[in-house]
């Protein structure tokens, strides 16, 4: 896509909050630009790599919690008479260890899908999540269990003149999320474009000739994984810094599947195809609620989907390529 | 006394149960063009699948510039130099050729995540000069303007060129080919044997797997014959169209076949 159009396209979005400041718009564009980092780091695995992991939802998980606990703090018993004890840290080491926690993780699932891989993979990282979420549900001294850590403290930005101030405000979120999802899609947009990306391509298209031409698969798949993983993580730090509580419901399958509709009807292997399947089925429930009745709700949005797969296979944005020159 | 690329020993290969290799041992000289030639079912694309690392040899060695490679993955190999084509037609389906070009020259780059971040650094001189060589490459396989087409769109024969071409894009010091003339016509095949020559003239060495007889007795230094996982005889051309047990397992056969 043009470079001109898409900073416009960015300009606009920057706009937007001063046009329209209504509350509610800025509320559900923060929570779809969420979805949408997090469908932009699904789609550096399951897009440049073929791998598909239904775990995803994992890394944002563990981002959303490692992020809340670094900034609300712990204090907890390992056994034997030992504690771990953490003084609440600053909100942006909270997003730090965000990424790194969810990046590490995001480490061993890279060295895994090289010895799994197919069916078994997919129910690898399935099991993954589940597992994730069984523990924020039971090992409740850390992460308060159902009852969820509340009270987290909102993102905060140093600011010229004014020091340190805390992002309580939607317009101030909007901003934020927006600013994180074009980092993000740079970042990922820089990768693909590089050797890196070729060589990711290359392990997709065909990974016996990849290899016999010296592409070394588990460091490239590694290399995905874990700036997939990061991005993930950051998305969490971003939803728990905006919400301000995290359950153990953040690891939930719906939202893996969530940010693989994105990622498939927008276009998988496309830099564009997350956004614009993002906006699409980020925005569509909110959309929906204020205009068809609750019933038809969920039916419009699966039948929206199952259209989309149908008609446009390979996305939205690859079916827009072929249109435009 | 020419210096041992790749020195095979004693190497045998079970699949299944199935004695796929029996014992095979064969030396390939640095600079030489040696075939190995049997008829189908005889090994040889399971020794080309050992050499490279596709799979594990049930006993033996392989040496490779004096050093052991058997076992080690297909990308170590071929980062050591040595790169093999595949008998069944292979490219990066759904990439252009051009691509395909550039993902063959794999090894010619260095560029790393931080390169990719910061791509001005030295990536972007990196880039130009790949995407140079990618442009030799295709001139010198007679596919320039075919460049932008995918892969798959191209003439049976101008994918095995391709297949080629790719293999032999990192400038390998040993190119193994596995029936790079399979289904090519007369003219095809013709080309074929010029791009070879033109690799040899290089300085590559060559291992080759073919089935036309004209095309190996006309390239090669040295042919090894192998029958039932075993090999029979080795020697220059000359010898080895006299060889009587050659002639009876396999250049007989294959001339009662056509
Ligand atoms: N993946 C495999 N599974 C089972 N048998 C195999 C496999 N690959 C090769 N073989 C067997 O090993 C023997 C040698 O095959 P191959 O190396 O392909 O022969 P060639 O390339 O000389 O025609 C044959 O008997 C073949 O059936
Ligand atoms: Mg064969």
């Amino acid at each position: 896509m043009n470079a001109l159009f898409a900073w416009g396209f960015v300009a606009a979005l920057a706009a937007l909050p001063l046009v329209f400041p209504d509350p509610y718009l800025l509320a559900v564009l923060t929570s779809a630009g969420i979805f949408i980092i997090g469908a932009i780091s699904l789609n550096l695995l399951l897009g440049y790599t073929g791998q598909l992991s239904l775990g995803h939802v994992a890394f944002f998980g563990l981002g959303a919690y490692a992020s809340a606990l670094a900034t609300l703090g712990f204090d907890i018993g390992i056994g034997f008479g030992w504690r771990v004890v953490l003084a609440p840290q600053p909100v942006w080491l909270g997003f730090l260890a965000a990424i790194v926690v969810a990046g590490g993780f995001g480490w061993l699932l890279g060295r895994l899908a090289f010895r799994v891989r197919g069916a078994y993979f997919v129910i690898i990282t399935i099991c993954f999540a589940q597992v994730l979420r069984m523990v924020a549900l039971n090992w409740v001294e850390l992460t308060q269990g159902p009852m969820a850590l509340i009270s987290i403290p909102p993102f905060s930005l140093w600011w010229p003149g004014q020091g340190v101030v805390p992002l309580y405000r939607k317009d101030q979120n909007y901003w934020l999320v927006l600013a994180v999802a074009v980092l993000a899609f740079l970042l990922v947009r820089q990768v693909v474009r590089s050797r890196i990306g070729r060589a990711l391509v290359a392990l997709r298209a065909n990974e016996p000739l990849a290899r016999s031409v010296g592409i070394r698969v588990t460091h490239y798949l590694v290399i995905a994984a874990v700036l997939s993983a990061g991005i993930a993580g950051a998305a969490g730090s971003l939803f728990a810094h905006y919400v301000r509580i995290v359950d153990p419901d953040v690891f939930l399958f719906i939202y893996t599947v969530t940010m693989v509709i994105m990622v498939v009807t927008g276009g998988k292997g496309t830099l564009w195809g997350p956004v614009v399947g993002g906006l699409v089925f980020g925005l569509m429930p909110d959309l929906l609620r204020g205009t068809a009745p609750p019933e038809a709700q969920w039916i419009i949005y699966g039948a929206a989907m199952i259209l989309f797969v149908m008609f446009l296979p390979r996305g939205i944005v690859p079916a827009l390529a072929r249109r435009l020159p | 006394m020419t210096d041992v690329l790749l020195s095979v020993e004693g190497l045998g290969v079970q699949i299944g149960g199935l004695t796929a290799i029996a014992d095979m041992s064969f030396t390939v000289p640095a600079g030489e063009v040696v075939s190995l030639i049997g008829p189908n079912g005889a090994g040889k694309t399971t020794a080309f699948n050992v050499i490279t690392g596709y799979m594990r040899p049930t006993r033996g060695r392989i040496l490779f510039e004096g050093r052991p490679i058997a076992g080690l993955a297909p990308e170590r190999i071929a980062a050591r130099g040595l790169v093999r084509s595949f008998q069944r037609t292979s490219v990066f389906a759904g990439c252009t050729v051009f691509e395909n070009a550039l993902m063959a020259l794999h090894l010619r780059g260095r560029a790393g995540l931080l390169d990719a971040l910061l791509p001005f650094l030295r990536a972007r001189r990196e880039e130009a000069a790949l995407h140079a060589e990618a442009a030799d490459l295709l001139d010198l396989t007679g596919l320039a303007d075919r460049a932008g087409l995918p892969a798959e769109a191209l003439a049976y024969g101008e994918q095995r060129r391709l297949g080629i071409a790719m293999a032999a894009a990192a400038h390998p010091r040993l190119l193994l080919l596995d029936e790079p003339a399979a289904g090519l016509n007369p003219s095809e095949t013709a080309d074929c044997i010029a791009l070879i020559r033109g690799l040899k003239e290089r300085g590559m060495t060559v291992l080759l797997v073919e089935h036309d007889m004209a095309m190996v007795m006309r390239l090669s230094d040295r042919i090894v014959v192998l029958n039932q996982g075993r090999i029979i005889a080795s020697g220059p051309p000359a010898a080895i169209r006299q060889d009587p047990e050659v002639i009876r397992a396999y250049l007989g056969a294959a001339h009662a076949a056509a």
